[in-house]
Parts: structure tokens; C-alpha cells; sequence
């Protein structure tokens, strides 16, 4: 045979690293009525890349003042913004998604340093995703009628929009463009560490002559997100975000007529039978637990798998992770950016030393070069996990995944029942008619069949038990912005 | 003079009758304050039983087809109008309405039945969709039973308003335990009966007698409840159902609508009232043949 | 239970190779990398000795300007039988391997013992490489006895020759049949004894039929090659055909057997190109690369 090339080393990709050209302020105030304003609280925080911890802004904390200002703003634009003509505002949600998409790789860039997500994450699924909610959203703002059968449809009326860390821009596009179209006005708090992309978006509702007050963009952490909660003028509360606070706000609106919406935490469940097609399977595995270093509330980060296939599923896995390039969320070839926050990086690492504790065995990919700064985690898996470990019942929010066996159907949906979520779940067979009744019998408000971590604005999204209630994306996902009245004539 | 035979009405759980876990029994007096029966007054034990009753029946009731769940409730629908009469004298009992206004509730009541009975194979057409993803996916959204829910019926009027208010958890598949009405008790607890004789499985309907300052708080809080419907609660009744709710992030919703309303289905019955107690879950496939 | 592919997520997974970005350093000596697995081919009905003999020309001496390094010569030179001898005798002693076509070359429907025939008669002529096509009728058909007893009875043809064993996976259209041939395939070239790494190939197209190699169809065939390599620690080896036009493409197929196979796999004892005009492409980027500018067509032989 031919002779083989002397290379020195093994053939690998060089550094790609994406440009970090787009302009960040050294300040950023709060969008409040159409005009960046400074905060009453006078309060600032910093925001930093999590990649390499350099402070990137400083970003207003609003506090109770500002977040009543902002309420108020948003309550004085409801009256005409509400009375527009459908047509009217879907022109401005179709202008919204065009200039995402012409600023698509400026605010690419601004994620992935703010929230430490890999560029190729941000720049192939949350920019597009979100560009396409409002193109989608944009549509329905003169069809309203037709999705509701029967009934007159009105705006809900202020809303306050809490969203959360994991796709900043994507999650303030799910919670905004509904709203918009079914003719609410909007106070929206990015969470705390990403709120870049989310204020760069008021400069698109700029750009596009959004009328002032329609939607205001208040930054802060929970205080802040508690101030728009309890405001006696918001008449409907959407929160992404974990479990524990989604069931503290609905306490704290107990009684009040807010409406709520709610999309929580998860630990869903991947089952693979034997039947299923492995290769694809794996592939599902990785995307449902490693993207987005597992900041996902539908991770799949309960992964049963039917027995006589353990040892290939758990062979192939390890295969498949080394090949995934975990580091610097900018280069264009990593698949694993940084943790979003030193804290969450706590987090996970407390999880991992809670499953070694237990008795679960730990495997990771064994990549050798995380950079020195910034917050890591070696994307793994344990296997040796018992359904009663803490690491198999309770929400990581990273990479870490656990791998359990069952030998029946029935048990593989007895024990993927087993929890008090219910945001998703994925099932992998190539044989249709089981699919169908697994898919059926799964507590889940979405379910994936031979894929995983699939998203789509005319696809709804939301979860069942303790996973929250309310639906976003589809048609479905109007109803929280919409009351209905009237009869049919 | 013979004296009358009194009834005890007892509670519907599990499709038995048994009678309060509690052993406490209340005084039906008719309007010339004559004893006209006995009635089991419910406590939170018979909840906690009627709970694990109905959580024992949700999946069969849901995953039998949505065209045998119509029967069912048509066949209830049945009962309804055969026991006719006897619902007119129970409702007349503790109200103030005529025979006239009587019968017209009972014949509503079971209008509203059959509407239902009608909806259970017609409600994922009206909610659910196909989603076109853009992607190769088949991609669509089926209304799915939530499982257990807890209604709190109106005091008045007694039977249609429970009708009205189990049947929309009931098309949906999913099962039910009611509290009746506490000042008209009569109609609420016959249904029980009905339920019996119908075709409605064990489980699925549970009905209680009580007051709703005694079990509305367990109905709230009960984590296996997985929604509550209620009417006629005042605010600070409702702040105690969210508070109890946000713990198991149990579902709640509100019928509150003019009396004369629930004799409107399109108020009662529509995909409306319906969806508050299903969940949407949306499946993805990939499509393709290669 | 025969293996089965989904198709939607494998394309997913195939595309995800393409969007690496290979730039700088990784870029040149990826792309070297990419000539010395070239199997130069040139299988027209019109094909003459001169021809051929410009072909193996270019085999060994790429490029005629001055590269501060030398390039890699190819792989082989891929002939139709008539044409192995010339090749052989242009080649001697340049470590330029002789691939020829056989068994029917590119229908296969040809009897047995004609394109057993036809092997020997190519391996005597001093072919060091057989590309065989499978008999896809008889696959289709569902007669895989059949398919598989051919190919072990070419694969004892062979000699010391190693073997391709060329799917055709544009008449196998599924994915679903494309590992299935995959598995069948190696099974039958290996079941006789034991063969070392690298002795036999499988090989996605003629070239004659459209579509030809693509990214998932190699995948689906990697993934064989791995599985079989994970069962016995035998490293079969994988040529994609036809199709395989730029340097860009090249690149993502490395990217694919790097991520799916190893680096083991990332030389041309394993890894071939099926292409002919593949070579130029890469050498533009190569000349590219180092000039700085981008050279004209005829600064490249054509073949």
C-alpha cells in the first residue's frame, strides 16, 4: 500500500476563533417608555463573560421605582397598542425578525461572550430561533380570531416577562413576540448575568419605531423580578426559570387575578430501546445533555436504556465524547462553552461530588485543554446511578448526565414518570407503534421520537406536573395572551 | 299516621357508598322544616379516599377511546333523564324553585351531559394542531387528560352547575372528585347513583358532601390533585386554593359566570371550558424515507 | 435485528462535520494530507495508455512550481484492468500504488466466473489494489447469500492484492441498506481468516451513479467500520467515490473520520478519495495557500 504521510502530529483543527468586534458599551440604562434612562436606584452591577471573567458592561439594577416607572410606561401604551390594527402590529414584530436577522452575527457574538454559550450554538439555533418567533408571532397579530373558535379575543394587558440565563435572546423572543401580537404591552427582566442581548434588542424596537412603552426592558436580579410580580398593574406574570421560584410567585400572586404562566425546571428522560437506531441515538443523547453545556430545561439528563444494549450505548458515548472540543465559547469549532456563572458552576460540581459520594461512577471526556480562566465543566456521565440517587432526581442545569438500564416498556415509563417534573422527554425506536404509545404514556409536554432538543416556533413548548403550566410557541402558545369573551353569535 | 322512611344519602367514592370516614351526618329539613334525609358530611379523609379512588381510575379513563368515553357519558346522560322526577323533588327540596324551574334545571343538566358526551372525540380537532415545523419532523399537538381534578361545584343551581363542572374534566378524560352543594345537598348526592348505574367506571366520578370551609383547604393543598375547578369562591377563598396550589403547581381555574349562565353551554360547555383541563403535548418524529 | 439508521438525525450529525472550520495550519496540512489519499482515477470507455501514462505523471510529480515543501505523491492510480500493466510499468518504484476496477466493472451483472475472471486476470496484470462492485441486483432482491458468497470468492481472488468493495450506495438509495451492505460486506471479505488492517476497503460508488459518495452515506459506512473495529480490532478501511470535487469537501470528510474513526484512520493505508478532479482543486488551495495568490487553471495538469 501506499506509503502514509510523515505528519508529526495527529491531524487537528487550529484555533477559529470568531471575531469579538461588536460594540458594548461601558454602561448600559434601562429601556423604559422608548428611552434608555438611568436607574432611580442609582444601582449598577457588572456583567462578565464567563469565558474569561473580563467585566464586559455595567448594567442597571432597577429597583421597585424603577420597575413602578416601567410598569406605568408600559400600562399608558397598552390603550393604542392594543387598538392597532392586527395587520398594523405584525408589521412591526415582521420588522423585529428582519433586523435580528441582519444584525444575526453581531448579536451572535454578544451572546456567547455575555452568556458563554458556543458561537456556533448562538449563531445556528438562539438568533435564528428567535428571529423566527417574531416572523412567526408577526403573523398571527391579524388572525387572533381564527385560533379561538367562537370568542372575541383581548390582550391580557400589562404582562411582566421574567426570563432566564440559558438563551437570553432567544427566551425574551418567546415570552415578547406572543405578547406583542395579541396586543399586550411588555415589562421584560433579562436575568441578571445576560442581559446584553436582551438591550440590544430595544435597540432593534428603535430601529423599527416600536411606539414607546410597549416594551420596557428593566435588568436586576430577583428583587427586581419580585417588584414586577407584586406590581398591582400587571395583569399577567410569565417566568421562565426554576421551580422553586415559579411556585414562590405563585404564591405571592395567590388571589390577585394575575394570570400566570409558568416554564420551569426538568429532569427528563431519554429512553433508548434496543430497537432504536444507536448511532442516531448517541447522537440524541449528546444533544439532549451537552447543549448548551446542559443549560437546558428539557436536558435530557435521565437517560434510560434498555439492557441488552447498555454496554454499546455506554461504549459509544465515550467514543462520541471525545470528540467534543470543549473551550472557548468564540471559536467557531467548540461544542462545549463555558459555564454561565461561577455560582452555577458550584452548582454542578456539587452535584458530581453528591453522585461520586453515592456510590455512582463518574466518566468524562478527558479533554486536556480548558483555558485557565473562566468557569468549566468536563461535559460526563455517570453510570452505576440508582433512580433514588440525588443526581438522577434533582435539576443540574449542566453536563451531566445519568445513565440507567430497564429491561420492560412499562418500566421505562414507570420509572421516567418517576419524578414530579414534566417538561420533555425522548424516545428512541424504530418501531412506530410503540413509539406512539410510549410517546402517549410519557408526563411530558413535549415529546422527541428518534431526536432531541428540537425547537420551533410553531411547535409549542411547556411542561406538565411540576414542570410549570402554559404553553409558548404555536398556536397554543397565544392562549396565555389572550382573554376571551363573548359568545358565539 | 306512617312515618316516612328518611333516607341517608352517603358519600360516592371508588364507586361505593360508604359513609363519611368522619361519622358525622348533617339534617336535611325541607321547606317546612320537616327532617327530609340524612347526609354524610364529608371530612379530609374522605378526600384523601376519594383522591386515591380517582387516582387509581385516571388511566384507564383516559386512554379508553375518546368514542367510548362519549358513550359513557351519553349513557349518563341517560340515567339523568330517567331519574327525571326524582332530581325535580331533590332540587325542590332545600330551593325556592318551582316544579317548572326544577325540571327546566334537571333537563339542562342533562343537555349539558350529552354536549359533553359529544365533545370527548371532537376536542382535539378544536385545541390540538399539526405544527409545520421547519425541519424534516412530523410534528403535532394532542390534547392529553391531566389527571386528577378537584371541582368545587356552585351552591346553586345544585345539579347543573355540578354537571356542568365535572363534565368538562370528565370529556377530557380525566377523573374527578367533586364537592356538591352544601345548601342544596340533595341533587348531588343522587348523581352519585347515576354515576353508579351508568357505565361510568369506579373511580372516575367521586362526589362528597361537605362545606367548603371544611375541605376547600385539602382540596387546595391534596398534591395529588392535579387542577381544581371551582365556582362561587370569594377572593380571599381563592388566595387559599393558589397558596395551597403553588406547592404540587396544581392547575386552577374559576367558572364564575351569572346564574342565569349556566344554562348557557356555550358558557359552560365550550372548548373553553375545556381546555383548562388538558395538557398540550406535542410530539416531534423525523420525516423521511431514506 | 439488523441495525437501523435514522436518517434525519444522521444528516444532522453528517452536516455538523461540514461546519468546522478547518483554517491556517490545520488547512495546509489537512490538505496534504488529503492528496496522499487520492486513488487518481481515470475509468472512461475512451481511455488510452498515453493517457494513463500522463495520469501516473501526475501520481508522483503534482505539482511542477516550487513549493518550499514538497507535496505528497497519491495514493494510487485507479485503471480499468486493461490498463494496469501500463500503469504498473510507469509507476515502478514511485510507492504510487495500481488500483484496478473488476468484477464487471460498474454494473457487476456480468456471470461469477467471468468477474472472477476478470480479478485474476487484474491482479496478474499487477494491480496491488481490486476495486470490486457488488452485486446489487441479487442485494436488492434480498438474496444476500448470494451477495456475500461472491464477495468472499473475490476477496480469494485477490492474492495479495487488497480489496475495495464498492457498494453503489445511489442504486442502494437507504441508509438502512447502506449499513446492511457495509456489515455484509466486511463480514464476507473477513470470514475466510484473518486479515490485517487496511487489506480490505469499503467503497461507496463507481462513480457512475448519481448521487454518488455524500457525507451521511460515508458516516452510515464509518459507523460500520467502527463497530467492526470496536467487535474484533480489525481496521477495515473506507473509500468514499465520486462526487468529491473541492478541497472544501475533502476537508469535511476527514473532519468525519477523525471524529468518527480516530486519527488512526486519518492516512491513506485506511482513507481514500475516489476523485479525478479533486487533486487540481487541492492543489490550487495548496498553491493558494503559499503564494499567497490564486493560480490559473493551467498551471495544473488536467488529468
Amino acid at each position: 500500500m501506499a506509503e502514509g504521510t510523515n505528519t508529526q502530529s495527529p491531524w487537528d483543527y487550529s484555533d477559529a476563533p470568531d471575531s469579538t468586534h461588536v460594540d458594548i458599551a461601558k454602561k448600559y440604562q434601562l429601556y423604559i417608555g422608548g428611552k434608555f434612562v438611568s436607574p432611580k436606584s442609582r444601582s449598577w452591577f457588572a456583567t462578565t463573560n464567563p469565558a474569561n471573567e473580563q467585566k464586559l458592561a455595567d448594567i442597571a439594577s432597577a429597583g421597585k421605582a424603577d420597575v413602578n416607572i416601567a410598569v406605568l410606561a408600559a400600562k399608558r401604551a397598552l390603550p393604542s397598542w392594543s387598538k392597532l390594527s392586527g395587520c398594523e402590529r405584525g408589521k412591526y414584530l415582521f420588522a423585529i425578525a428582519r433586523r435580528i436577522q441582519e444584525r444575526a452575527r453581531e448579536f451572535a457574538i454578544l451572546e456567547t461572550m455575555d452568556g458563554g454559550k458556543p458561537i456556533k450554538e448562538s449563531r445556528d439555533v438562539d438568533i435564528p430561533l428567535a428571529a423566527q418567533h417574531f416572523f412567526y408571532h408577526a403573523g398571527w397579530a391579524d388572525k387572533l380570531e381564527y385560533a379561538f373558535p367562537g370568542r372575541a379575543v383581548k390582550p391580557v394587558g400589562v404582562c411582566g416577562q421574567i426570563i432566564p440565563w440559558n438563551f437570553p435572546l432567544l427566551m425574551a423572543a418567546w415570552k415578547l413576540a406572543p405578547a406583542l401580537a395579541c396586543g399586550n404591552t411588555c415589562v421584560l427582566k433579562p436575568a441578571e448575568t445576560t442581559s446584553l442581548t436582551a438591550l440590544r434588542l430595544a435597540e432593534v424596537f428603535e430601529e423599527v419605531g416600536l411606539p414607546p412603552g410597549v416594551v420596557n426592558i428593566v435588568t436586576g436580579a430577583g428583587e427586581t423580578g419580585a417588584a414586577i410580580v407584586n406590581h398591582p398593574n400587571i395583569q399577567k406574570v410569565a417566568f421562565t426559570g426554576s421551580t422553586e421560584v415559579g411556585k414562590l410567585i405563585m404564591s405571592q400572586t395567590a388571589g390577585s387575578g394575575k394570570s400566570l404562566t409558568l416554564e420551569l425546571g426538568g429532569k427528563s428522560a431519554n429512553i433508548i430501546f434496543a430497537d432504536a437506531a444507536i448511532d442516531q441515538a448517541i447522537e440524541g443523547i449528546v444533544s439532549g445533555i451537552y447543549f448548551n453545556q446542559g443549560h437546558v430545561c428539557c436536558a435530557g439528563s435521565r437517560l434510560f436504556v434498555e439492557e441488552p444494549i447498555l454496554d454499546t450505548v455506554i461504549r459509544k458515548l465515550k467514543h462520541r465524547l471525545k470528540s467534543l472540543r470543549v473551550g472557548d465559547p468564540l471559536d467557531k469549532n467548540t461544542d462545549v462553552g463555558a459555564i454561565n456563572s461561577k455560582a452555577q458552576l458550584k452548582t454542578i460540581q456539587h452535584y458530581i461530588d453528591v453522585g461520586e459520594d453515592e456510590g455512582a461512577t463518574y466518566h468524562s471526556c478527558q479533554t486536556e485543554r480548558l483555558p485557565s480562566k473562566g468557569h468549566w465543566c468536563h461535559p460526563c456521565f455517570f453510570t452505576d446511578v440508582q433512580p433514588s440517587h440525588t443526581i438522577a432526581r434533582e435539576e443540574i442545569f449542566g453536563p451531566v448526565l445519568s445513565v440507567m438500564s430497564f429491561r420492560t416498556p412499562e418500566e421505562a415509563l414507570m420509572r421516567a414518570n418517576n419524578t414530579p417534573y414534566g417538561l420533555a422527554a425522548g424516545v428512541w425506536t424504530e418501531k412506530g407503534a410503540k413509539i406512539f404509545d410510549i410517546a402517549r404514556q410519557l408526563d411530558a409536554g413535549v415529546i422527541w421520537c428518534n431526536t432531541y432538543n428540537k425547537f420551533d416556533a410553531s411547535s409549542p413548548f411547556g411542561g406538565v406536573k411540576e414542570s410549570g403550566f402554559g404553553r409558548e410557541g404555536g398556536m397554543q402558545g397565544l392562549r396565555p395572551y389572550v382573554k376571551l369573551q363573548g359568545a358565539m353569535s | 299516621m306512617r312515618r316516612t322512611v328518611a333516607k341517608t344519602y352517603k358519600l360516592y367514592i371508588g364507586g361505593k357508598f360508604p359513609r363519611t370516614e368522619s361519622g358525622r351526618s348533617t339534617i336535611v329539613k325541607n321547606k317546612r322544616g320537616e327532617i327530609e334525609a340524612h347526609i354524610c358530611q364529608a371530612s379530609r379523609k374522605d378526600v384523601r379516599d376519594a383522591v386515591e379512588a380517582a387516582s387509581k381510575a385516571t388511566s384507564q379513563w383516559a386512554s379508553i377511546t375518546a368514542y367510548l368515553r362519549g358513550q359513557i357519558l351519553y349513557r349518563m346522560a341517560e340515567m339523568l333523564e330517567g331519574r327525571r322526577e326524582e332530581f325535580v323533588s331533590a332540587i325542590q327540596v332545600t330551593g325556592n324553585a318551582t316544579a317548572a324551574q326544577a325540571r327546566k334545571e334537571v333537563d339542562a343538566a342533562t343537555d349539558c351531559l350529552v354536549r359533553f358526551a359529544g365533545w370527548t372525540d371532537k376536542i382535539s380537532h378544536i385545541l390540538g394542531s399539526s405544527n409545520p415545523v421547519a425541519g424534516p419532523y412530523y410534528n403535532f399537538t394532542v390534547p392529553q387528560a391531566q389527571g386528577v381534578v378537584g371541582v368545587i361545584a356552585p351552591q346553586s343551581p345544585s345539579l347543573l352547575g355540578l354537571i356542568a363542572m365535572i363534565g368538562a374534566p370528565l370529556a377530557t378524560g380525566n377523573t374527578v372528585v367533586a364537592l356538591g352543594s352544601h345548601l342544596h345537598p340533595l341533587p348531588s348526592a343522587i348523581l352519585g347513583e347515576v354515576c353508579h348505574t351508568s357505565d361510568v367506571p369506579s373511580g372516575v366520578v367521586n362526589i362528597l358532601t361537605s362545606t367548603k370551609k371544611e375541605l376547600l383547604e385539602h382540596f387546595a393543598t391534596h398534591r395529588n390533585i392535579h387542577s381544581l375547578y371551582a365556582s362561587d369562591v370569594t377572593k380571599p377563598e381563592r388566595t387559599l386554593i393558589e397558596e395551597g396550589a403553588s406547592d404540587s403547581l396544581k392547575r386552577v381555574s374559576y367558572l364564575h359566570i351569572q346564574k342565569d349562565a349556566w344554562y348557557d353551554q356555550n358558557q359552560t360547555a365550550s372548548p373553553w371550558n375545556l381546555e383548562h383541563f388538558i395538557e398540550m403535548k406535542t410530539i416531534w418524529h423525523p420525516s423521511s424515507s431514506h | 435485528m439488523l441495525p437501523s439508521v435514522d436518517s434525519v438525525m444522521l444528516e444532522q450529525r453528517a452536516q455538523s462535520f461540514a461546519k468546522r472550520s478547518i483554517k491556517n495550519e490545520s488547512k495546509m496540512q489537512g490538505l496534504r494530507l488529503v492528496l496522499s489519499m487520492i486513488d487518481l482515477t481515470t475509468l472512461e470507455g475512451k481511455d488510452s495508455a498515453e493517457k494513463v501514462k500522463s495520469l501516473c505523471k501526475k501520481a508522483v510529480h503534482l505539482y511542477e512550481g516550487e513549493l518550499a515543501e514538497p507535496l505528497p505523491h497519491v495514493a494510487a492510480v485507479c485503471v480499468y484492468p486493461s490498463l494496469v500493466k501500463v500503469a504498473k510499468k510507469a509507476l515502478e518504484g514511485s510507492g504510487v500504488n495500481v488500483a484496478s476496477v473488476a468484477t464487471g466493472f460498474p454494473s457487476g451483472q456480468y456471470p461469477i466466473d467471468v468477474r472472477i475472471g476478470d480479478v485474476k486476470k487484474a491482479v496478474s496484470a499487477g494491480a496491488d489494489e481490486i476495486d470490486m462492485v457488488i452485486n446489487r441486483g441479487a442485494f436488492l432482491a434480498g438474496n444476500y447469500k448470494k451477495v456475500k458468497d461472491e464477495i468472499a470468492r473475490v476477496k480469494n481472488s485477490c492474492g495479495n492484492a487488497h480489496l475495495k468493495i464498492i457498494l453503489e450506495t445511489g442504486e442502494l438509495e437507504t441508509y438502512d441498506h447502506v449499513r446492511f451492505a457495509s456489515d455484509l460486506a466486511i463480514e464476507a471479505a473477513t470470514e475466510a481468516g484473518k486479515i490485517s488492517d487496511g487489506e480490505v476497503f469499503i467503497k461507496t460508488s463507481t462513480g457512475k451513479v448519481s448521487p454518488a459518495a455524500t457525507l451521511p452515506v460515508t458516516l452510515v459506512m464509518l459507523e460500520a467500520i467502527r463497530d467492526f473495529y470496536d467487535a474484533t480490532g480489525v481496521r477495515i478501511g473506507m473509500k468514499p467515490a465520486g462526487g468529491i470535487k473541492t478541497a472544501k469537501q475533502a476537508l469535511h470528510y476527514l473532519v468525519m473520520v477523525k471524529e468518527t474513526l480516530g486519527d488512526e484512520w486519518l492516512s491513506p493505508h485506511l482513507f481514500r478519495f475516489g476523485a479525478s478532479s479533486l487533486a487540481n482543486d487541492v492543489l490550487r488551495q495548496i498553491v493558494k495557500q503559499t503564494t499567497g495568490h490564486y493560480p490559473a487553471g493551467y498551471d495544473f495538469s488536467e488529468a
